[in-house]
């Protein structure tokens, strides 16, 4: 039996983000205008603090809660993408409010609370707490996206988010509804135990039903076709620092709850779910990489992009063999979300950074944005060259170990699909680049860059460069993250 | 620990290209002067590595470095040059050397990023003659085609944006399925290590898996080398590209698919290189059309970079055919010697194609420079105005079509030699490319640039070479002719490789 301190130890991430969240509340209402500066920093301490936290819980293995709660490795390792990405996005959102709207604490705690549901997901270990906090996730993502009030497009992107997700969530509650109708447990391992004791007996179309209502639910998370509607609108609509959260942090808790619940409560299934898994993967890259060379506005492109990367992840999963690439695939899926974490939030720092000094998100406005600021010129392409998945950048070995476990599966189809599917990626980041190196600036101005923002492009730069050229301790940390 | 000077060589060009990124912008001179100086290490190092591999002997891996990179998947930083390779960095060095100093005097715009992506070039193709391991193979591979892209889409003519994209799609679309049979082969072996892989034999008994493998390698490096049909960026690239790129493009990037044919092609896939040689002849095939219509489309330009350009497709197609011969003669009684010749002439060709285009495009660039036209009918009679430039241009020109006693004659007499003892048909329909070759030399660029009426009016202002010019020519000039009088050495060294290739097939 744990004591009330032990578990108190145990869920120390999840009570510090709260805590922060609610300081920074506080100190909103309290600390006046001229001191409100203050307000993203002491959010930073309180996820300095919670990451802190996590990493001591890295060895631990424990089940709270009636096993409501689980600690695992896996847990530990979303518990860090989850600060990681607020925290860059948090350092990339100072200053970006100035002039937009006068609310600008409330941020920074909603934010912190959207941290801690990634935290919750990660270590749900039961429908019930798999369903509430995805909600929590899901109700700070509509507000934070609908924040600029004064911007209809913020507004409308808001209400839109919330129509689509309410109806994903309501068809992923029923399928949940089934799985504990098919097995008389919420609890994952429990789904996972009485499914495999049935298998061979009894009908497979109550579970099979079921997945197919997740998978709504999840996919609508990662951005998967054809639930990724939302993702254009919303990037175009929302605060571009959140955008770019929605971008890494909401699809790594999507997949972080995918894997989950598909590996621990339906692997005896995998036959049923690998078919449309990878329809899904198929679709979703496909679908990302043509329509996001349509596009006219960054931000609406690189919402495409997501959902292409998406499809990329989950190759990974539609590759998840036990006998054969088990903890392979579920490692390449981790390191592909931590290089993905770190390239995605660079594009975005970018175009954040752009759309300061230039006021709107054009891709024509990126014109010779190499003569107004070459690093911001030279961060992108090596952001851009790491999205296609050219060495030596960190996507490009997430993609590497992601082909890898297909190729061993002798999925080569598959493979080759992803592959096309970089080549036609390449024709819209080039569109962007080609602006950005090769044509003349309408406006010769030069772009200045923020402190923290210059910080958040070096991170983010060096980690592009670094999860590629010191992969090494990376893949170990996937590795030794992939047990479920 | 011994001295690892591969190593050495492989990245003090980003060193370099690092320590230009800090110096301020304004200050050109220095940043030329750095560049410069920072190139002439990997040179003088690249000679050490000759020297050391002539001493030791071709025939194995010299220099060897290997470190755990990524253990978790069995991917090393593996390192080393034998008697093919050696050859290949120093005429890497030589020739961006020599780019980065024509430089100095005629890239005047964003001097700074310009030496800064040169040098990430050098480190590039470094890294491709030097890797013994797939992956890091695959990383370099990429690297140097990034800068060349931003290169000719900055520096580079009027077209450049069409040209640079073009010639980034076109390698990357063939190294992702140089990807995929990399992962494929990685699985049949276990490992990334090029020479183990190699001597296990991949996809042993899996006939349909290694022909596809095989073509997975055989495009990537086809479109680099490039070989008809794959060959229609070439044009583009290098006639949008600045001189010194055109130089880097013709004179090392095509070598990089030529050298994965040698290095990977042949080693790990013999069978079904040998069956699309000889049962199925597709390769020998591209090759010859390759040689016969790169040279008659030579004839049709009347853009000299253009065609020095189409030239390039026409001479690659040699190396091509002697590969193709040596891929024959597998399972021929009595060809190794043929065979290990025509490998040689290939093998050679790459280098001597290497200098003599480098030269034929710092050609075009001294010309262009001066008229800003490249228009050969707008030319004429300027032999007696430039007769320095004349005189150069002419040897350069001799040694491309080969004529005895310089660098060109050798290798493809060579190529001829082994290619006419194991695939005859294919040598003689390939041998006409020598005639054309000689056509559109001696007619199109001696005839209509020097010979013939000279346009006063327009022309009498031009000046003959500078002082860097003549620096820059006259290495390649000694070169050649070093070459052709006394190719020994080189042969040797070559020799020394492919024999200890041929004999593990």
């Amino acid at each position: 039996m744990l004591i009330a301190s032990q578990i108190l130890g145990l869920i120390a991430p999840q009570w510090i983000l709260l805590v922060a969240a609610m300081l920074v509340l506080a100190l909103d209402l309290t600390l006046g205008e001229e001191r409100e500066g203050w307000l993203p920093y002491i959010a930073l301490l309180g996820l300095g603090a919670a990451l802190v936290a996590s990493l001591s819980l890295w060895n631990r293995q424990v089940a709270l809660f009636e096993g409501l709660f689980l600690i695992d490795r896996f847990a530990v390792f979303f518990q860090i993408i989850a600060v990681l990405a607020t925290g860059l996005v948090i350092l990339a959102s100072i200053g970006y409010f100035e002039g937009k709207t006068p609310y600008k604490g409330q941020f920074y705690a909603l934010l912190l609370v959207t941290a801690l549901a990634i935290t919750l997901l990660a270590s749900a270990a039961d429908l019930v707490m798999v369903f509430i906090s995805i909600e929590v996730l899901s109700v700070t993502s509509y507000t934070l996206t609908g924040y600029l009030i004064a911007d209809r497009k913020s507004t409308e992107a808001g209400l839109k988010f919330f129509l689509y997700g309410a109806a994903a969530s309501a068809i992923m509650l029923y399928g949940m509804t089934l799985l504990y109708g098919a097995t008389g447990s919420t609890n994952l391992a429990e789904i996972g135990r009485t499914l495999s004791l049935a298998s061979g007996e009894g009908s497979r179309w109550l579970p099979i039903a079921a997945i197919v209502m997740l998978l709504v639910g999840f996919g609508f998370k990662v951005s998967a076709a054809p639930f990724h509607q939302w993702a254009p609108d919303v990037y175009e609509g929302a605060p571009t620092p959140f955008a770019a959260f929605l971008s890494v942090g909401s699809k790594a808790a999507g997949f972080a709850i995918l894997l989950r619940v598909f590996l621990t409560a339906l692997p005896d299934f995998r036959v049923d779910w690998f078919a449309l898994v990878t329809t899904l993967s198929i679709a979703t890259m496909t679908l990302g990489n043509l329509i996001a060379i349509f596009q006219e506005n960054i931000k609406r492109m690189l919402a495409y992009s997501s959902i292409a990367q998406a499809g990329y992840i989950l190759i990974g999963l539609a590759c998840w063999d036990p006998q054969a690439t088990g903890r392979e695939s579920i490692s390449a899926i981790l390191f592909y979300l931590l290089a993905y974490l770190f390239t995605n939030l660079g594009a975005f720092t970018v175009v954040i950074a752009v759309e300061r000094a230039v006021g709107t998100n054009e891709i024509s406005d990126y014109a010779g944005l190499i003569r107004r600021n070459p690093w911001l010129a030279a961060a992108l392409f090596v952001f851009f060259l790491s999205l296609v998945g050219i060495p030596p950048t960190g996507v490009f070995v997430g993609k590497l170990l992601i082909f890898a476990a297909a190729v061993r599966l002798e999925y080569y189809a598959l493979v080759i699909v992803a592959l096309i599917n970089g080549v036609i990626s390449l024709y819209y980041y080039y569109g962007v680049l080609r602006r950005v190196f090769f044509l003349a600036p309408r406006d010769e101005a030069p772009i200045a860059v923020s402190t923290p923002l210059r910080v958040v492009l070096a991170v983010t730069l060096i980690m592009t460069l670094g999860t590629a050229i010191f992969a090494q301790p990376f893949i170990r940390l996937a590795l030794t993250s992939a047990v479920l | 620990m011994e001295f690892p000077i591969l190593s050495v060589i492989l990245f003090i060009p980003l060193v370099g290209a690092l320590l230009v990124l800090l110096t301020p912008g304004k200050d050109e001179n220095a940043i030329r002067g750095l560049s410069i100086a920072v190139s002439l290490i990997p040179l003088a190092l690249c000679l050490v590595v000759w020297f050391g591999v002539t001493g030791m002997g071709g025939g194995a891996m010299r220099y060897v470095e290997e470190v755990p990179w990524i253990s978790a998947f069995n991917i090393w930083y593996r390192l080393g040059v034998d008697g093919i390779s050696a050859p290949l960095i120093l005429l890497t060095a030589f020739l961006t050397t020599l780019s980065l100093f024509y430089s100095a005097f005629t890239i005047k715009e964003r001097v700074k990023e310009y030496y800064v992506l040169f040098l990430l070039l050098e480190m590039g193709m470094f890294g491709v003659f030097l890797s013994l391991d797939f992956i890091l193979f695959y990383v370099f591979w990429e690297i140097g085609l990034v800068p060349m892209f931003l290169l000719i889409g900055v520096w580079g003519g009027k077209n450049r944006m069409y040209a640079a994209i073009k010639f980034f799609l076109y390698t990357l679309v063939g190294s992702v399925a140089m990807l995929l049979a990399i992962l494929a082969v990685y699985f049949d072996t276990g490992t990334f290590s090029i020479l183990e892989a190699a001597a296990m034999g991949p996809f042993a008994g899996n006939w349909a898996l290694a022909v596809l493998a095989f073509w997975g390698f055989f495009l990537g490096f086809a479109i680099k080398v490039p070989c008809f049909p794959f060959h229609t960026w070439l044009p583009d690239a290098h006639t949008e590209a600045p001189t010194a790129g055109s130089v880097i493009l013709a004179g090392v990037l095509l070598k990089l698919g030529a050298y994965g044919l040698i290095r990977i092609g042949l080693p790990l896939f013999p069978e079904p290189f040998h069956h699309f040689v000889v049962t199925v002849p597709i390769i020998p095939i591209l090759a010859v059309i390759s040689m016969v219509y790169g040279a008659l489309v030579c004839m049709a330009q009347w853009d000299l970079k253009r065609l020095i350009a189409y030239s390039s497709v026409s001479h690659m197609g040699f190396v091509l055919l002697g590969i193709s011969a040596a891929a024959a003669s597998l399972e021929m009684k009595g060809k190794a010697d043929s065979a290990a010749i025509a490998l040689n002439g290939a093998s050679m060709q790459m280098l001597t194609h290497g200098i003599i285009t480098g030269a034929l495009f710092f050609i075009v660039g001294i010309i262009y420079e001066r008229a800003h036209t490249r228009d050969l009918k707008e030319f004429g009679g300027l032999a007696t105005k430039l007769p320095y430039y004349y005189g150069i241009t002419l040897v350069t020109a001799f040694a491309s079509l080969g004529l005895p006693g310089l660098a060109g004659f050798w290798s493809e007499l060579f190529v001829f030699r082994g290619a006419l003892a194991i695939i005859p048909d294919f040598a003689i329909i390939g041998a006409l490319a020598i005639v054309f070759t000689a056509a559109y030399i001696l007619w199109k660029i001696v005839q209509y640039v020097f010979l013939g009426a000279f346009d006063e009016e327009r022309w009498g202002k031009l000046t003959d070479m500078e002082w860097w010019e003549k620096v820059t020519m006259w290495p390649l000039v000694v070169a050649m002719v070093g070459i052709g009088i006394y190719p020994t050495p080189l042969l040797n060294m070559l020799n020394s490789a492919t024999m200890a290739l041929l004999d593990k097939l």
